[in-house]
């Protein structure tokens, strides 16, 4: 057992210094209404609700002092209870993790959590009853210390609820991994601490929690603190029973609990492969937290949280979230948006699925009037009928009222009248995907509208300069380029010619924000950033079963890098043709780099390529597939080919570099991330190249200096 | 058609009052907040009324604006989880708001328009100080419309001393210790806490704390102490912050129902509405006002002042008080005036408080089954007085 009260702590302290944003522990006492006293503990960092309050070392040691003081007032008979809330809004966002990432050492590393178990653990030895009102946001170490309470109320209007840890790279490491599944049984746990964080870090809404058994009680924001209290001095007079029905009973830790964890397992690896560490140390953790004392359970989730944050994957995961918190948020290149021209008018050339979808985007974010045109009035009619179905839909689900719903369809209009689009602000075209074509319209629709209202482009491959060339305002051009599907991929590419001017620049920045978008500049390469490195992934596979290598020892091949689709799991969700095509651009760019295969061309012809299990895996080739197949008999093993991935991405991205496709590699990385859902645990791809000895190996260098590596590595 | 209706006070529950200004309890408590705390208090007791039935809601604030602006009656409502049918509106009869709020929806009770409603108000003296952005019309000096001295409610409590000399600064100063004295036994046999509504606060250093109790209350006042106060109004004048209601934040929540729908919900209503009057006297001496008052709602209600069996008369003033006792030939110490005190303890956030008087007057009934009519009555600034006669639904006729 690990005797906590014996452990100096005195290293976290070096972690922050006097740069820790310090949240109080603030005590009032508070007498309930049958005259007994609870002593409550506001947690509040004296910033507004922007600044959440998080634990650091100084945090912790000043809670720990007031919780020390409460056990002796406790103990003298002065108080009947401790209650422990946040600041307006928010309880508590967790560890502060600035510090953590500051870690120098596997022994401090382990300092961190022990000191989470120390403190928070002492909620629930005060010799008195504690209770955590959970006026707010509760993530992380926020939610482990309303664990370590004895009883729990939420307020019905708490913004999310969460143990994110595994989203990061780690576990919950103060008490969580033990303490939820004790209280709310292990299927429940399993969602909470492993299947939301991996659900794009999903959180749970307070009457959630409160249904799962997290929280015994939920009170409106109205009246939530003065109604905890007044149920606090019911628990403790007895009045009020608190009912925990999915605490786990004996038969649930026999039987359920050993077919939960395996089926979990189970579902983990097949949707994440065994790459990323941190959801299986969970899962080893929540198998374990069946028998044993807390005390125990502790000690585990101490040594499983040293290991975690010293390791690669928490190093790549923090980098990972820094570029999604922060540099997203702040594009580089980006103009100034006063620059930016006010759009009232959207037009859209094209009605086909593409355009169809961008229309609706726009008219639910934009809330101004939509306008398609296409080549003759029935495409136009399918397009507006498509999305007049799909506003339909979000107003059966509730998604919209029903002025909205009515707002958006009188908002939306589809015409061959391409005088209609004569006061549209920002022109964007989805249609076939060829310079020639894209030209024609924009030289049709150019004489119309205004001299200085936007055009967008949506092209992915084709250079926007030359689908600018013949315009007679080409400055006004910029690529905006989507990624599929539109509705949910947060990625927009936006494309800079050599004549792209501040103003188009500026306004597609700000178009694309009012999206609900994050945009990165890129140059106008081929591929621009996205599907450059997807061509490569793509080009790869396509390379090693051209020369004989087997289909599942392509798809295996790929699996260390931890990516959220095989490579032919992506090649058939993309289309075979359009596969065919971006390999076909790219080789015509780059033919030293990228393959053009015939055998794509070939399979493309097909209607059915590979087959697939339930899960969406592939399993093999169709028959079709393999009668047309020509391959040759020197097949590459799954280490080569992964090496040749590895060097391949490590190659290209440091070309894209050298060109200045974008500035920094940060913005390859988060252009991964948000577009292609590349992994955090790899922070996109530079991390994982570094990490790997690919950049070494390619350019005898390293993305980063130093390397965004795990403790054991940097030393 | 609508039906002419008996009116009933059927319960009524108020924020504990805080002292205005930084260090007091509710500097970092919005006034809508306190509103809705009341509401939501007064519903929470009366758990067999249907939300969606409040018919109308009516607060009272003096300084509309800021937190205390925009439709009070509509956002408290809102605020408090009523139904969106539910509707409101804003009040102000500056001290007497909301008395006017009881009265108005009353009437409209009465009339058969409304079955039930809610009445109340707030001020919160701290973030809004009386006369706050005010722009008086400057005619009504240059025409001396009104004296200069109307302006200044400390100022009309010296006018009603120069009035009445007999009401003298040693009467004012022990009936300012009495409402004290009185207040802290009413305390401590818990006459006053059911009806107050627990409200949570912040303190300047964020620390969260629970608002159980009137926060301006000096049960160790004494004559001694009371002499030695400075009267800030005028150079040895008589008016002292120990005569006088102290700078409050405070709301207050009353429910008010007809007879057919106390029928419906089996309510049991604490009062009966007999009759209520508005009077105005000259602004410098508005202290007066609730003699008029009481005298009209008196004669409305075929009343002799001997009928009235327990009095709440709100404190602005000791003075003030003593002026309608005199007039009314009642003593200084008489048992049925404000027996468990009154503003000068408790404290007076103008617009709420006449819900507050009611809702001791409410309380006082329950226990003297002997007592048939009550009245409460106040002062209001720039010259009125208001009055409401109560009739005790629990009086049995016999004598105690």
């Amino acid at each position: 057992m690990t005797h906590y009260d014996a452990i100096d702590f005195t290293p976290l302290a070096a972690l922050s210094g006097d740069d820790e944003v310090v949240t109080h522990s603030l005590v009032r006492d508070v007498a309930l209404p049958s005259g007994r006293v609870l002593a409550l503990i506001t947690l509040d960092n004296g910033r507004d609700h922007t600044r959440p309050n998080t634990f650091g070392p100084g945090t912790l040691t000043e809670l720990d002092a007031v919780l020390t003081t409460l056990a002796a007032r406790a103990a003298a008979g002065e108080i009947h209870a401790v209650g422990i809330t946040g600041k307006q809004y928010i309880l508590a966002a967790g560890a502060d993790l600035s510090d953590v990432s500051r870690v120098p050492s596997r022994e401090v590393a382990k300092l961190v959590a022990q000191q989470g178990h120390f403190v928070l653990g002492k909620l629930g030895t005060l010799g008195i009853p504690s209770f955590a009102f959970v006026n707010g946001l509760a993530l992380g170490g926020g939610l482990e210390i309303a664990l370590h309470s004895t009883y729990r109320t939420v307020d019905a209007s708490a913004a999310a609820i969460a143990l994110p840890e595994v989203f990061l790279g780690l576990i919950p490491g103060w008490g969580g991994a033990y303490l939820l599944p004790n209280l709310i049984g292990i299927e429940n746990a399993l969602e909470v601490i492993v299947s939301n964080p991996l659900q794009q870090n999903r959180t749970l809404r307070p009457e959630k929690a409160f249904e799962l058994g997290i929280m015994d009680a939920i009170f409106p924001a109205s009246n939530y603190l003065e109604d905890s209290l007044r149920w606090a001095d019911g628990v403790l007079g007895g009045n009020i029973k608190v009912n925990r029905k999915n605490e786990p009973g004996k038969i649930e830790r026999l039987t359920k609990w050993p077919i939960a964890i395996k089926m979990a397992r189970g579902m983990l690896e097949s949707r994440i492969g065994t790459v990323p560490r941190s959801p299986y140390v969970a899962l080893e953790l929540l198998e374990a937290a069946r028998g044993g004392t807390p005390a125990q359970g502790f000690a585990r989730e101490d040594d499983a949280l040293a290991e975690l944050i010293v390791g690669d994957q928490f190093a790549a995961s923090m980098y990972a979230f820094d570029l999604v918190q922060k540099r997203a948020k702040r594009p580089v290149g980006a103009p100034d948006k006063s620059l930016a021209k006010r759009v009232t008018k959207v037009g859209i050339i094209g009605a086909g699925l593409m355009a169809s979808q961008f229309a609706l985007l726009f008219l639910r974010r934009l809330q101004v009037p939509v306008i398609l045109t296409d080549l003759d009035q029935a495409r136009i009619d399918k397009g507006l009928a498509y999305i007049r179905d799909e506003i339909g839909t979000l107003e059966r689900k509730g998604r919209l009222d029903g002025d909205t719903a009515n707002r958006l369809r009188a908002l939306v209009h589809g015409t061959t009248d391409k005088g209609e689009f004569a006061d549209c602000d920002f022109v964007i075209e989805a249609v076939f995907e060829e310079v020639s074509v894209k030209q024609q319209v924009f030289g049709e629709i150019e004489p119309i509208i205004a001299p200085d209202a936007i055009m967008a482009t949506n092209t992915s491959s084709l250079s926007v300069e030359e689908i600018g060339a013949k315009l007679q305002h080409p400055e006004r051009l910029v690529g905006f380029h989507f990624f599929n599907p539109v509705a949910v991929m947060p990625l927009i590419e936006i494309v800079r010619t050599s004549r792209s001017n501040d103003a188009a620049l500026a306004t597609a920045f700000v178009v694309a924000k009012n999206l609900g978008k994050n945009a990165v500049l890129t140059a106008d390469a081929p591929g621009f950033v996205v599907n450059r490195l997807l061509a490569k992934v793509m080009g790869e596979a396509a390379h090693a079963i051209d020369v004989g290598t087997p289909l599942l020892t392509v798809e295996k091949a790929y699996a260390p890098i931890g990516l959220p689709m095989t490579p032919f799991q992506l090649i058939d969700l993309v289309g075979w043709k359009v596969a065919a095509h971006v390999q076909d651009t790219m080789a015509a760019s780059f033919p030293e780099r990228f393959f053009s295969s015939e055998n794509f061309h070939r399979l493309a012809e097909l209607t059915d390529v590979v087959e697939k299990d339930k899960a969406g895996r592939v399993t093999g080739w169709t028959k079709q597939a393999q009668k047309v197949l020509s391959v040759g008999k020197s097949p590459l093993s799954e280490a080569e080919i992964l090496r040749r991935v590895q060097d391949g991405l490590a190659q290209e991205i440091r070309i894209m570099l050298d060109e200045g496709v974008v500035p920094e590699v940060e913005d390859i990385d988060l252009c991964l991330i948000l577009g292609a859902g590349w992994p955090f645990i790899d922070g996109g791809a530079s991390p994982y190249l570094d990490r790997e000895g690919a950049s070494e190996r390619v350019f005898g260098g390293a993305f980063h200096t130093p390397p965004i590596a795990g403790i054991d590595a940097r030393a | 058609m609508a039906e002419i209706s008996d009116v009933f006070f059927v319960d009524g529950m108020r924020t504990p009052f805080g002292r205005a200004g930084e260090k007091g309890m509710y500097w970092n408590t919005r006034a809508d907040d306190l509103v809705v705390k009341a509401i939501i208090a007064v519903l929470e007791r009366n758990p067999a009324i249907p939300k969606d039935r409040i018919d109308e809601v009516a607060v009272a604030a003096t300084t509309q604006q800021g937190d205390q602006g925009l439709t009070l009656g509509r956002t408290t409502a809102i605020l408090a989880g009523l139904p969106q049918s539910v509707p409101g509106f804003a009040i102000d009869r500056m001290c007497a708001g909301a008395m006017t709020s009881v009265t108005t929806l009353g009437s409209g009770i009465g009339f058969g328009a409304y079955d039930l409603a809610l009445a109340g108000g707030v001020e919160h003296m701290g973030r809004h100080p009386l006369g706050a952005g005010a722009d008086p019309n400057p005619r009504f000096l240059t025409e001396k419309l009104v004296s200069p001295d109307a302006l200044d409610m400390g100022v009309t409590a010296e006018r009603l001393h120069d009035r009445f000399p007999a009401l003298t600064k040693e009467r004012a100063d022990r009936f300012g210790m009495r409402s004290q004295h009185r207040t802290q036994a009413a305390y401590e046999a818990g006459k006053l806490q059911p009806d107050l509504v627990p409200v949570a606060v912040k303190d300047a250093s964020g620390a969260w704390g629970i608002a159980n109790d009137d926060e301006g209350r000096r049960p160790e006042t004494t004559m001694e102490g009371l002499a030695s106060l400075r009267t800030p109004f005028r150079a040895h004048g008589r008016v002292t912050a120990g005569t006088a209601s102290p700078l409050t934040d405070g709301a207050t929540m009353s429910l008010l129902a007809g007879a057919a729908a106390a029928k419906e919900f089996d309510l049991k209503p604490k009062m009966r509405m007999v009759s209520f009057a508005f009077s105005g006297v000259e602004p410098e001496v508005m202290g007066l006002g609730p003699v008029p008052a009481t005298e009209k709602a008196l004669r409305k209600a075929g009343l002799r002042i001997g009928d009235i069996g327990l009095f709440e008369i709100n404190e602005a003033f000791a003075v003030q008080v003593l002026a309608f006792l005199e007039h009314f030939g009642i003593a200084d110490d008489d048992a049925r005036v404000n027996q468990w005190g009154g503003a000068i303890a408790i404290g007076h956030p103008l617009a709420a408080s006449g819900v507050r008087l009611m809702i001791q007057l409410a309380a006082q009934f329950a226990e003297r089954p002997d007592v048939r009519y009550g009245l409460t009555t106040m002062c209001v600034g720039l010259g009125q007085g208001g009055s409401v006669i109560w009739e005790n639904p629990h009086y049995d006729g016999k004598k105690r």
